[in-house]
């Protein structure tokens, strides 16, 4: 809390965020209209690449847009023969039982690192950074050893637990950051009031951290969704994920399909952007962890 | 109403003690205040009381009862921090209400309540209000009401006035001195502040090193400090050594006669004056008591003039008029008012070797 002047001063109060819908200057103007403008040209116009081609029959060098139109890709795409639906269910039931995982996993332990000081924490926080440095492939040839032996292999649970690697770094000190912004001394008073460990934590502690977890909890997802080495080398090929599916397009000549599926693949993570872009702007805490990358 | 009895009350984390077998028995309705630099275990006490922290030995009694083994939440020793004071996520009436919808109060009760005690701290009409829109001082008083609507046991307040400029200080301590004494509530504080402690506590314990030092009124530590440290924690670094025979002590600057209240051993003994009671002794002043001294230096300070002085090798300092002239290097001679001439007991020394051997 800032040195307080007067109780009558309703300005007094704090901002917490910048807001950008406010009167801006000059300079904040141009920083913005930058922002826009990166946006639209490295995010929007791929897409709108990918649109084009996913509806293209024929489009050949110099032709600035194809010279036939079809839908063909796209009944494709719909065809079980694609399994891009399997593909798609798959990769669903995965990216939500990580995220499942990693909130019961990585919750308790961001709690504990956010707002407690114990011998060994440095040396944790350095492991819990590990699976960014070192390369999946690497991490997951040994794990495959061993899930042989425990028969986890081509199982759904499985290939989860191998996408938890990635995952629970970016989960953890989002979290974390989250737990430490928000300290312990909320928790206590509401002890002190009456309030037992489970009432604590329904009525003050998650609605305190549940903006932050929402973001954490998209990040595992999309981490999810994204992985392709790791679903290969565990699942075998025959667990079959979107980029699975999507992949060997990406090298082939049929590009319409290729986009058509991309589109298919992509399309979660702009619903997510779009759904925490909010979230993102409020809490600048939830964003605080990345410092530490 | 409830009195608050700490019983041999210690605590250890690993190796080091951050509370030492403290005794103390505050009575019920009284205002205590735990004062002390970080660190010297006034938190961990008041945690304690709370039942937030578990003792490592020792007790925790109210009303002659062992509470150590009731859990916080059923303990009735409202905690209210100095930061993060209200709950982000609601409003003030729901902030306000929550303790009464733990204990399971119904709705509209709760209601009645939270507009009656939100009137007692001079909030009307906020209720709808969320947290961050509130100002800071507004803000502690919602943090007040809170814990003063379920009527707790005991109050414990975390440094209640910082972050609050004077003015605002003077405001809140009269409403929580007022709301205290007619809700005859036992309240406890801690604060490093000894302003804070004087303004608000009926009693100030003092703490160092997780040891209750002194404990008395507050004007005891301004004219009866136990010891050498304890008279530096409330800014008087007024040293004079000296041999004490009756009612003189013989000194480097000639023999000082005490006040017949002052009571020690004879032998060697560490005499002082508070700043604002040395007097600048001119033709007219008594003759006893009167010392030379070399200014060393002059502080304009607005109201007063600060000057620090060697009188026989110690450096003191005297709260002279703001009209006051000097120079550094003048020669110049205080009188020691018998009335306020004191003997603290010397453990500089023992507290270097402390830190010496830690």
């Amino acid at each position: 809390m800032t040195t307080d002047t007067k109780p009558s001063e309703a300005e007094a109060t704090p901002q917490p965020y910048v807001d950008l819908t406010d009167k801006d200057s000059a300079g904040t103007r141009w920083v913005r209209r930058i922002a826009v403008t990166s946006i639209v040209v490295f995010i929007g116009l791929p897409m709108v690449t990918l649109i084009v081609w996913s509806f293209a029959f024929r489009w050949n060098f110099p032709n600035m847009l194809p010279t036939e139109w079809g839908g063909k890709a796209w009944a494709y795409v719909a065809d079980d023969s694609s399994r891009v639906f399997e593909g798609l269910w798959n990769s669903t039931k995965l990216a939500f039982l990580v995220t499942l995982m990693a909130i019961i996993v990585g919750l308790p332990a961001s709690r504990a690192l956010g707002q407690h000081e114990f011998r060994g924490k440095s040396t944790i926080e350095w492991l819990l950074m590990m699976p960014i440095i070192v390369p999946a492939l690497v991490a997951t040839m040994g794990i495959h050893q061993i899930f042989i032996r425990l028969r986890l292999t081509e199982t759904l649970f499985g290939v989860a637990l191998v996408h938890l690697i990635p995952a629970i770094p970016y989960f953890v000190l989002v979290m974390a950051s989250v737990f430490a912004n928000y300290g312990t001394a909320l928790e206590e008073t509401a002890r002190t009031l009456g309030a037992n460990k489970i009432r604590v934590f329904r009525y003050v502690t998650f609605p305190a951290i549940s903006s932050g977890l929402l973001v954490a909890s998209m990040f595992t997802f999309l981490i999810s969704w994204g992985q392709y080495v790791t679903t290969l080398l565990i699942g075998g090929g025959s667990f079959v994920t979107l980029p699975l599916v999507l992949f060997p397009f990406l090298s082939g000549a049929n590009h319409a399909n290729a986009a058509a599926i991309s589109l298919v693949f992509v399309a979660p993570a702009v619903i997510v952007l779009i759904m925490t872009s909010r979230q993102l702007g409020r809490d600048s805490s939830v964003m605080g962890g990345f410092g530490k990358i | 109403m409830t009195d608050v009895s700490l019983q041999q009350l210690s605590r250890r984390f690993g190796d080091n003690v951050a509370v030492r077998e403290l005794n103390l028995d505050i009575a019920s309705g009284e205002m205590v205040a735990f004062l002390g630099p970080s660190g010297c275990g006034k938190t961990t006490t008041l945690r304690m009381i709370t039942g937030l922290l578990q003792p490592s030995s020792g007790d925790v009694l109210f009303n002659g009862k062992s509470v150590v083994d009731i859990p916080t939440e059923r303990r009735g020793a409202v905690m209210v921090f100095q930061k993060h004071l209200l709950f982000p996520t609601m409003n003030v009436a729901q902030n306000v209400g929550f303790g009464l919808k733990m204990a399971g109060v119904d709705k509209k009760e709760i209601n009645r309540r939270v507009t009656e005690i939100l009137e007692l701290v001079e909030l009307p009409e906020l209720e709808t209000r969320k947290a961050h829109e509130l100002s800071g001082g507004q803000q502690q008083r919602v943090a007040l009401a809170r814990a003063l609507v379920v009527k707790p046991q005991v109050l414990l307040l975390d440094e209640p006035l910082a972050n609050l400029d004077a003015n605002l200080r003077i405001t809140m301590r009269q409403l929580i001195r007022d709301i205290q004494s007619e809700m005859g509530i036992t309240a406890i504080f801690v604060t490093h502040d000894q302003e804070e402690a004087v303004m608000l506590a009926d009693r100030v314990a003092l703490m160092f090193d997780g040891v209750l030092q002194q404990v008395g009124e507050p004007d005891a530590f301004y004219q009866r400090p136990r010891t050498t440290r304890v008279a530096q924690f409330f800014r008087n670094s007024n040293l004079l050594p000296g041999v004490k025979t009756g009612t003189m002590v013989e000194t480097e600057v000639g023999p000082i006669e005490l006040d017949d209240h002052v009571s020690a051993d004879d032998g060697p003994v560490v005499l002082t004056v508070r700043p604002e009671e040395v007097r600048i002794a001119d033709s007219s002043s008594a003759a006893t008591n009167v010392v030379p001294a070399v200014i060393k230096s002059v502080i304009y300070m607005g109201t007063h003039t600060q000057l620090i002085a060697d009188i026989g090798g110690s450096s003191w300092s005297v709260q002279a008029p703001a009209t006051m002239t000097s120079e550094e290097g003048a020669r110049i001679e205080f009188q020691l008012p018998k009335k306020h001439l004191w003997i603290v007991e010397d453990d500089s020394v023992s507290a270097a070797e402390e830190v010496a051997a830690s």
